[in-house]
């Protein structure tokens, strides 16, 4: 069908230049399907596949040809080759022998990402960061009013993977004693898994991958 | 202040060559060396579809086709969200959602909106991320756009003595005496404004796609899931508890997400999360994509238009408003937030809600951005920004032509240019007119309905929302709790699409009540300028005399400009003062 109308196109355009007036209402014929509901039916049919279905397929395609680790999901594997993470999804540190992360309003639970979304007016953000403050200065020593801002706030995604290299500075003393390793050994691992952001972003400490590197000394 | 401003530069430098290729590859009228490398994928598709790629539309057939497609789109997302759950491309199981959120999700895409009352990787389906939303991603701001090009044939492009006979003149027999027939099939070159389907596939093959292919391509390489596999199961590496890492083909939808003016994530937090934003270069990526194709948009119409100087004007205008909210929203972000006194580092900013890979100017100048051009995508929750902060975001929505949404943006500033022209005639003392036609009673009845709808919808709806505790569903007490309602109708209407997420709206109340925004923000506003344009294309021209109202000066460019102000100010200074500016001032 669509040849066929595709030639009475040629036709109707050659001769409608000529100004023939029964082809010209073929013309109009023709358009009434333009603004109708078989012509919108088949336009949505029809991008429905190219867009929704042959466009994604492509940058799978491509991605898992060309970045397999990171189409996947950039996961990472222990000493022993298992799947521990992502090195883009933080994961919920307590212990003393680990760097801790940030804050995170769905517990670092990674399939239901999310934030505090408290107003800085809302009572409850004080709450948090006041219990936040006890528990930071119980175990790294840090007095209320020098604690890095982003270990007292939650953060969007819920799973930030990173903190900034002064939050890991607090740290270090503590990681150290408790893993029976020297302060300045700590602080030059710290540095291997930083980094700098330049321009266009922050400078960064990834906490998952400096755990595992600390792991894997002992 | 640095990183802002090279993003300004780095934005106009790579919209200048965008909106130079736009404006040759999206005219109609002439014949380029892009017609013969895109020219037979467009035929192939044109036939598939059954569209004569020659023939052209009046100005109503045009939009009765936007609206029977819209409502069509709407109908078959429907379908696909409810019934997900039967549906292939489903590797974690995910149920079908429930009538009212599946509407909702529904209107809320095809009206380029992308608000999201539920989370995308725990409620939809591969199947439904990809066939439904990704589609309507790019079928959305091709509409805008279209319907841009429409107005700007008809209305905004010189008549010289050449181009009288318009375009698709192919199809025009000389010396018909009749514009168009019954059936809205138009046969002479000054009453066709184009074809909306061969537009909309112009746009997408010649714009969208290969841009969006780019940019997916460039996000996997930063991180971005390009996957079918369903999601990976790993154990913690504290305490061995298990974490569920939600993965499919993100990187595809994230592209044309940003590109496109959507903003609907593939993650319910959307580009925080760093599997859909993982790293600095992936953020600049998507920052200036967001700005991208609308700053590219107005080079473009000036290109087709040859109105460069009126197009120079707007541009002009809409940078100023953009430095302004964006310079409030990111000092507000540096300081310190209120809650965290005397606890953190003295005079460190606001990182409640924001990630340490962008730090608070990254994220503010995303907020900033993704309000003015109705994305509505986020890298920081907007719900824990300082009150200024999203003072500044409402601001952006409200005004909604900062750029604005991909063609929509440009065609209301148009709106407000027309009542501009109206006020500016009548200062001057003459007849209001409009590139020479005259506006008249049923013009200007229908350029202040769409202008006066927004105030009427968003403060109705909030009026409503917060006079009923049991629909309401915020979840900041006080001030902000007002922000949170007025905040969510706002987006709807500006068909951005960002929320202060906080606030419970998977209800059926907040579900209907935002499809009625949604609609309203979205149609009335886009189809009205093309209705007035079509009128008044009918009229005839008053030749131009010395004291014709020039809208390419600098004295209407400010008018223009300080009717948009106060136009926002009436409606909307009284919420404001009740919603953030109270919260700012009763912050300890």
């Amino acid at each position: 069908m669509s040849v066929t109308d595709s030639r009475h196109d040629a036709l109707s355009h050659d001769l409608s230049a000529h100004g023939d007036p029964h082809e010209t209402s073929q013309a109009a014929h023709r358009f009434a399907g333009s603004g109708s509901w078989l012509t919108a039916i088949r336009f949505s049919l029809l991008m429905a596949v190219v867009l929704g279905l042959l466009y994604p397929l492509v940058v799978v395609g491509l991605g898992q040809l060309g970045f397999s680790h990171q189409a996947n999901g950039s996961l990472l594997a222990d000493a022993e080759g298992r799947v521990i993470g992502s090195s883009l999804v933080g994961q919920r540190f307590t212990s003393e022998r680990y760097f801790q992360g940030r804050p995170s309003a769905v517990d670092y639970a990674a399939d239901a990402v999310g934030g505090s979304n408290l107003a800085p007016s809302n009572p409850a953000l004080r709450e948090r960061a006041e219990a936040d403050t006890g528990q930071i200065t119980a175990r790294d020593g840090v007095e209320p009013g020098r604690i890095p801002v982003d270990l007292l706030t939650a953060s969007g995604s819920g799973i930030d993977p990173a903190i900034s290299p002064e939050a890991a500075a607090i740290q270090v003393d503590r990681v150290a004693r408790v893993r029976g390793l020297t302060p300045s050994a700590v602080t030059a691992l710290v540095e291997r898994y930083s980094d700098s952001g330049g321009w266009l972003g922050q400078p960064t400490v990834n906490v998952l991958a400096l755990n595992l590197a600390l792991d894997a000394i002992e | 202040m640095n990183a802002m401003m090279l993003c300004y530069a780095l934005l106009i430098g790579l919209a200048l060559p965008l909106g130079l290729y736009m404006g040759r590859a999206l005219d109609t009228d002439r014949s380029t060396v892009m017609d013969r490398l895109f020219g037979p994928v467009e035929s192939v598709l044109m036939r598939l579809a059954g569209v004569d790629r020659r023939a052209s539309m009046t100005w109503s057939a045009y939009l009765l086709a936007v609206l029977t497609l819209h409502l069509l789109l709407i109908g078959l997302a429907w379908i696909v969200f409810m019934s997900q759950g039967l549906l292939p491309l489903n590797p974690d199981g995910i149920p079908g959602m429930n009538w009212d959120t599946a509407l909702h999700t529904a209107v809320s895409f095809a009206t380029n909106t992308n608000q999201q009352h539920y989370s995308g990787q725990a409620q939809l389906s591969y199947l439904s991320q990809t066939l439904a939303i990704v589609t309507l991603q790019f079928l959305t701001p091709a509409t805008g756009l279209a319907v841009l090009l429409a107005i700007t044939r008809t209305l905004l492009k010189r008549q010289t003595s050449s181009t009288t006979v318009s375009t698709n003149a192919s199809t025009t027999p000389a010396g018909h005496g009749v514009g168009h027939d019954s059936v809205g099939n138009c046969s002479v070159g000054n009453y066709c404004v184009g074809h909306y389907y061969v537009d909309l596939t112009r746009i997408v093959v010649r714009v969208l796609l290969p841009l969006s292919l780019l940019v997916a391509l460039v996000l996997v390489w930063q991180g971005v899931p390009a996957t079918y596999q369903g999601a990976q199961s790993v154990t913690m590496l504290d305490g061995g508890a298990a974490q569920v890492i939600p993965r499919g083909p993100v990187a595809p939808m994230v592209a044309i997400k940003q590109l496109g003016t959507n903003g609907g994530g593939w993650y319910g937090p959307n580009s925080t999360v760093p599997l859909e934003n993982p790293t600095g270069l992936a953020n600049l990526v998507e920052t200036i994509a967001l700005l991208l194709i609308p700053v590219a948009t107005l080079i473009a119409v000036g290109v087709i238009s040859g109105r460069r100087r009126l197009m120079m004007g707007i541009g002009a205008v809409m940078i100023a408003f953009s430095l302004i909210t964006t310079t409030l929203i990111v000092v507000s972000e540096r300081l310190p937030n209120a809650a965290l006194a005397g606890l953190a580092v003295e005079g460190s900013p606001n990182l409640e809600g924001k990630e340490v890979r962008f730090g608070s100017d990254l994220s503010a100048l995303w907020g900033s951005w993704t309000t003015q051009t109705s994305n509505g995508s986020v890298n920081a929750m907007h719900d824990s920004f300082n009150p200024l902060g999203g003072l500044g975001l409402l601001m952006d929505m409200f005004v909604n032509v900062t750029f604005g949404g991909i063609g929509v943006g440009l065609i209301g500033y148009l709106l407000y240019l027309m009542l501009a022209a109206f006020i500016g005639s009548l200062m001057i003392g003459r007849a209001p007119e409009l590139f020479g036609k005259p506006l008249e009673t049923r013009e200007m009845r229908w350029i202040s309905l769409a202008i006066l709808a927004q105030p009427l919808i968003i403060l109705g709806l909030t009026a409503i929302t917060v006079a009923f505790p049991s629909l309401t569903g915020n979840s900041n007490p006080g001030f902000h709790g007002l922000s949170q309602v007025l905040y969510e109708y706002t987006s709807a209407f500006a068909n951005n699409g960002s929320g202060f997420e906080g606030l419970g709206d998977g209800a059926p109340w907040w579900n209907l009540a935002c499809v009625l925004a949604l609609a309203v923000g979205r149609f009335l506003p886009m189809l009205v300028p093309l209705a007035v344009a079509g009128w008044l294309m009918e009229k005839r021209t008053a030749p131009q005399g010395r004291g014709t109202l020039s809208l390419e000066g600098g004295a209407f460019v400010g008018l223009t400009a300080g009717v948009i102000v106060i136009v926002n100010l009436l409606g909307f200074l009284p919420a404001l003062v009740l919603g953030p500016i109270a919260e700012q001032l009763t912050l300890p």
